[in-house]
């Protein structure tokens, strides 16, 4: 797993919803770990796009249950 | 050989003369609404930032509602009702196909000089009404125009549904617009997506309903994350472009009147926008609800009132909604 893709998520959780980077690793839930609800969750989303140049559709964002997910699809998406 | 035909001669500038708004005595709040829907406080709070709302009452219509507003509007004016040239409602909750609103609406003000025609641009209504409005004064087609927007949304949503039955709500507010010595309303940033027809929608048609009965009624449905992340991404790009276009930059503006969708959609926008902190954003879905079109002018005739926002000052507005249609611009307020 890209811990270049990990740090640049948790940058970006931390901006959108004020979780602190520390706590943002690849086992956590958005939801049930980092609070993170779905409106924040498009936030995060879509600054991953920008970031990346990735699409995440919304039919895809409710399978990204942890970071870890995140991570793994923005990875498959940019190889 | 063809006759030559006069042209219409109009004002060389329009601008906002006058507000009024009309909001329901009812207040529903979110304890009440979650009597309906397994929701709390909190959770509505956080998604919305809507804490109560108003409902009209079961007798009071769309056009008694805009009628209330727009007769504030006219007497703030100082315009009787027969100067007035054309009355445009916005809603998309008037429950009859035709005769329109608008043409009741006139006729209950008086207005027997005016045309008449609503606008069905949902939450967008009233910032393209503005555009038309102020096309009318300008193009010489009315010298006073009467523009409402309008909704009764209670009617038209599923009450226990989880996703709307909390967002939204009714009430009305209207402006006149009239002639200007100088450029008072900006240029209209506007446009509409249909490919996103169905993020927010009917469940159904009135004729499908008839002919095939099923379960409910037709209600109103948001996929509200669609919604959100167009809102999120276009909506702030819209705003810029109406604020380029009218040669105004953000530190410049002392309001932002964005359409009261939710507050996190405020809220984004302003971070995307970078608004100075002086510029007073309008946060009036805290206790009025989302009201589609009458969502603008009731949160700028409350940021008026208040002191919120300065008379002749300036503001950037943007409506947004089922379409999924937009329209933006910059105006100096009445």
């Amino acid at each position: 797993m890209s811990q270049e893709i990990l740090d640049g998520l948790a940058v970006i959780v931390n901006e959108v919803a004020g979780v602190p980077v520390a706590d943002i690793q690849s086992d956590k839930s958005f939801i049930d770990d980092l609070d993170i609800d779905s409106l924040s969750m498009v936030e995060v989303v879509m600054a991953a796009e920008d970031k990346w140049g990735v699409k995440i559709p919304d039919s895809e964002v409710k399978n990204l249950r942890t970071v870890g997910d995140a991570v793994a699809y923005i990875e498959k998406s940019t190889a | 050989m063809s006759a030559t035909i006069q042209s219409p001669a109009g004002a060389a500038f329009a601008r906002i003369l006058s507000i009024g708004s009309y909001r329901p005595e009812r207040v529903v709040t979110n304890a009440e609404v979650c009597e309906r829907i397994d929701s709390t406080d909190e959770w509505i709070r956080e998604r919305s930032g809507i804490v109560e709302r108003r409902y009209a009452a079961p007798d009071e219509s769309v056009v008694d509602m805009a009628v209330s507003a727009a007769e504030k509007a006219l007497a703030s004016a100082g315009i009787s009702a027969d100067q007035v040239g054309f009355v445009l409602v916005a809603t998309v909750t008037h429950p009859y196909p035709t005769p329109s609103a608008s043409a009741e609406v006139a006729y209950r003000l008086g207005a027997t000089n005016a045309g008449a025609t609503d606008i069905s641009s949902a939450c967008a209504g009233f910032c393209y009404g503005l555009a038309m409005a102020q096309d009318m004064v300008r193009g010489g087609s009315a010298m006073y125009v009467v523009l409402v927007g309008v909704e009764k949304l209670t009617d038209w949503i599923d009450l226990h549904d989880r996703s709307t039955g909390f967002i939204f709500a009714d009430g009305a507010g209207a402006v006149v617009v009239g002639p200007s010595d100088e450029a008072a309303i900006g240029p209209v940033v506007w446009g509409s997506d249909g490919s996103q027809l169905d993020a927010i929608s009917m469940t159904q048609s009135l004729i499908d309903y008839r002919d095939n009965g099923g379960p409910r009624f037709p209600t109103l449905v948001m996929k509200g994350q669609q919604v959100f992340r167009w809102a999120v991404s276009k909506m702030a790009v819209a705003s810029q472009e109406a604020l380029d276009r009218a040669g105004v930059t953000a530190d410049q503006l002392d309001a932002f009147i964005p359409h009261q969708a939710n507050m996190r959609i405020t809220d984004a926008m302003i971070r995307a926008l970078h608004l100075p902190e002086h510029v007073a954003v309008a946060r009036d879905i805290e206790t009025t609800g989302n009201t589609s079109a009458a969502s603008v002018p009731i949160a700028m005739d409350r940021m008026l009132s208040t002191g919120e926002a300065p008379h002749g000052g300036t503001a950037l507005l943007i409506g947004f909604g089922a379409g999924l249609a937009y329209a933006a611009q910059v105006v100096t307020l009445p």
